[in-house]
């Protein structure tokens, strides 16, 4: 059991959270409730990573973020470190990545929220700000929940990219997805065997967690 | 209805703990260089490692690959702090370019071997005439090798496939690992006939224990000249275990994996 691995998949994932919950609240509540003429691209793009292979993104990361990209090199100047092969990339590679499954259950938990609710809230003086916190997230987030749990669970499952950016470094980009490879190719059957059934574990719990949380998306206040 | 909580504080401090649980990097392994070693280095280095951290109280981490990626990845700017190659064309490119801090040492001579799971129908030997005849038989139906796109392992398996006139014929069975060790993997998981890999890990207990194997006449094929470079942002661990490498204790860890060693005569 690489614990150092299963660490840092964890921290990736936390990360990934803190950075797209405020993503998913934002643009989940702007797409369930306006109406604008590029929506539809809008909400394509951020679905593509569904459907991306993720060494097709994993090879676009390079390009646009390896040492030799205007990105990579401006990186590299303001915190003196490299963007690929680094847990920094990772984790923009993995906020990037997870977008559709932080917006789509955010989307739905806000269109939950019946129109007349809102308005309401709105009659009554409160602010938008004030109207989401106190009226609009209190019905939407379990929505926002499911958004953050599948986002957690999806990181710790990603393999592609972290192989094409990531270089397998044991702490740094070594993420338990990787070990598990690099387990079986040293022939170490064991090792692999234990934590594949420890994400088998997180992902039955993820799942039903999941479950639970949408058979709760747009129950009204009682 | 599920309670939501309606006081700020408790989300603030709940990500407020979350962030200070969560150091973006382990401070602690910042400091082990990172060796990025060729994947038929995968129980010859780790013993040298273990050897290197007992005498030095340093530690290093490993990393695992095909030389071929290793070298892509150089070039991208991975923070390697020696790049361990399975074949020195590839450093000699990094350091025609500026990556590696000078061209090198020769560390080891490798040697490749026919692999074959228990069990299997096929006998390994060095002339690979048991290969032949059971291919012309229809009677292999997986055989594997490293990738010769950017494996050295792969590169030199092709060669001496195709110096015994078996290349083409083996196309249609062929399986390419990522690199020689998925390649060990695939040949030896009980899918497949065998397979060409590293001698050095054949003879490691964990590989050993699952087939047989001969070595493949050395002259079939270029020779597996191993050079290893420290890179440009190589720092004292890297430099110390650099040096380790050249020591007797590690040469007696890498002749005990098979390896030709540069110098002995």
């Amino acid at each position: 059991m690489d614990w150092t691995a299963l660490g840092l998949s964890l921290r990736l994932a936390g990360w990934t959270v803190v950075f797209l919950l405020p993503v998913a609240v934002i643009a989940g509540r702007m797409l369930a409730y306006r109406r604008f003429r590029a929506k539809g691209l809008v909400e394509a793009l951020v679905m593509l990573p569904l459907v991306l292979p993720p060494t097709v993104f994993g090879f676009y990361l390079l390009v646009a973020f390896g040492g030799n990209s205007p990105v990579g090199d401006l990186w590299q100047r303001l915190f003196g470190d490299q963007l690929v092969f680094s847990f920094q990339g990772l984790v923009l590679a993995s906020v990037i990545f997870n977008l559709p499954f932080a917006i789509q259950p955010a989307q739905r938990g806000f269109e939950a929220v019946p129109l007349e609710v809102r308005e309401a809230a709105a009659t009554c003086g409160m602010s938008p700000a004030r109207s989401l916190w106190r009226v609009e997230l209190p019905l939407a987030w379990p929505g926002v929940m499911t958004a953050m749990v599948l986002t957690f669970a999806h990181t710790l499952g990603e393999f592609g990219i972290v192989l094409m950016v990531g270089g397998s470094i044991p702490g740094e980009t070594k993420t338990i997805a990787i070990a598990i490879y690099d387990r079986v190719q040293a022939f170490d059957m064991q090792g692999a065997a234990s934590m594949s059934a420890v994400l088998v574990g997180i992902s039955l719990v993820t799942i039903a967690l999941t479950y639970w949380l949408s058979a709760r998306v747009g129950k009204r206040l009682g | 209805m599920i309670p939501f909580p309606s006081r700020r504080a408790v989300g603030a401090a709940l990500v407020a703990g979350l962030i200070a649980v969560m150091p973006m990097q382990a401070a602690a392994q910042r400091d082990a260089p990172v060796i990025a070693a060729a994947s038929d280095l995968q129980f010859a280095i780790t013993e040298v490692a273990q050897a290197f951290t007992a005498e030095t109280g340093q530690a290093v981490r490993l990393s695992f690959g095909s030389t071929g990626n290793f070298a892509r990845q150089i070039r991208e700017g991975a923070p390697f702090g020696v790049f361990m190659a399975a074949d020195e064309a590839f450093i000699a490119d990094l350091h025609a370019d500026g990556f590696t801090r000078d061209a090198g040492d020769l560390y080891a001579l490798g040697r490749i071997v026919i692999m074959v799971p228990e069990g299997s129908a096929l006998a390994p030997d060095a002339d690979l005439d048991a290969l032949e005849r059971m291919l012309t038989a229809g009677e292999i139906a997986r055989f594997a090798i490293a990738n010769p796109e950017h494996a050295p392992y792969g590169m030199r398996a092709r060669e001496a496939l195709i110096s015994r006139g078996l290349w083409d014929d083996l196309q249609p069975v062929m399986v390419l690992g990522e690199n020689v060790s998925q390649a060990a993997q695939f040949a030896l998981s009980g899918n497949a006939a065998g397979g060409i890999i590293a001698y050095s890990l054949a003879l490691a207990p964990q590989v050993a224990a699952r087939g047989t194997y001969a070595l493949i006449p050395e002259d079939w094929h270029a020779p597996l000249r191993q050079r290893m470079a420290l890179l440009k942002g190589a720092g004292p661990t890297a430099e110390a275990f650099y040096a380790y490498m050249q020591t007797p204790e590690a040469r007696a860890i890498m002749a005990g994996y098979g390896f030709d060693l540069p110098g002995d005569g």
